[in-house]
């Protein structure tokens, strides 16, 4: 087993009204950032966990996804990294 | 007819269904979501409150506890289940009733009275309603803009089940009534065979002149005569 370090991301789908971000989006606008068409807001979810390899490891984060981690009526997910760490052990 | 009222850590409308239910001469009875086995009960109804602070998605992990098994088939076997408020995005999370609720559009916790338009007076919830009739229910929620894919809501729409809207006093089904950008303006919607109802609105909370509206009572009279017609 190797020690592995997975970041998943989970967003709203497209098209899907975000009011968290379309509130951000306001602040920032009448902060002078004119510029932001548009702001949806997520959520990163750092996994520390064991695995055989990390085939092993983004698999099991993708299944933890469908399980729990994300609602696949509102969002989309994504496991954007997996990192070895060295096992202190 | 003996009734179990699922308490969740978080939950805190479940005193209140306890108390509907013994108001229309149910048997309530609490049972904790890390028991197990639902038999003797006639009627599973999941409160209102916070389960799990509504960590991650309003009841997502809340769905992952024990009991839930059991809702599942006790609900797969036709046993009538009513979810409320937390309740509803339980049954959601949980697969028993399609799509989700998110963020309400207006991006504030609505606590007030909304009126419902009952779209269906022959299901087993609302028999002592009639179709058409305005119903004045509270409703407390930051998470309760019912969304759902385009065709999902086709066949909830053609299949009627649609169970309540948000609407105006006139009745009408208007974007003003809707307290959260729900599509639809839905408020409450049953499973495909019907014994399985999720809604935002509180009824629970509605069983009292002195509260500010009894109209609530007619839903948990309705459980009571069907099951008792059964």
């Amino acid at each position: 087993m190797s020690h592995y370090r997975v970041e998943v991301r989970v967003k709203p789908r497209p098209g899907l009204l975000d009011p968290q971000g379309k509130a951000i989006h306001h602040s920032l606008n009448s902060l002078g950032w004119d510029g932001v068409h548009d702001v949806r807001v997520g959520k990163a979810i750092y996994l520390d966990m064991e695995a055989e390899s990390e085939e092993a490891a983004t698999e099991a984060a993708e299944a933890m996804c469908r399980k729990l981690l994300s609602n696949p009526v509102t969002e989309d997910y994504e496991v954007s990294s997996v990192e070895s760490v060295a096992s202190a052990s | 007819m003996k009734v179990a009222v699922i308490t969740f850590p978080g939950s805190n409308c479940d005193y209140d269904l306890y108390k509907a239910a013994q108001q229309v001469q149910a048997e309530p009875s609490f049972v904790w979501h890390r028991e197990r086995g639902l038999e003797g009960f006639d009627a599973v109804l999941l409160p209102g409150g916070f389960s799990y602070g509504d960590y991650l998605r309003a009841g997502a992990i809340a769905r992952m506890s024990p009991i839930m098994e059991d809702v599942v088939a006790f609900a797969d076997a036709g046993g009538p289940v009513l979810g409320i408020c937390n309740g509803f995005q339980i049954l959601c999370e949980a697969g028993l009733l399609p799509g989700a609720l998110v963020r309400n559009d207006t991006l504030r916790f609505e606590s007030r009275d909304v009126i419902l338009r009952v779209e269906r007076d022959d299901t087993l919830f609302t028999t002592a309603y009639e179709k058409g009739q305005l119903l004045r229910i509270p409703i407390a929620h930051g998470e309760g803009n019912y969304e759902v894919d385009e065709d999902t809501l086709e066949r909830l729409e053609s299949e009627g089940r649609v169970v309540f809207r948000y609407a105006d006093r006139n009745g009408a089904v208007t974007d003003e009534a809707n307290p959260n950008g729900s599509l639809g303006n839905i408020a409450g919607i049953t499973n495909e065979r019907g014994n399985v109802l999720g809604m935002m609105p509180h009824p629970e909370r509605a069983m009292e002149k002195l509260l500010g509206s009894t109209d609530g009572t007619g839903l948990f009279e309705s459980m009571v005569h069907a099951l008792s017609h059964a």
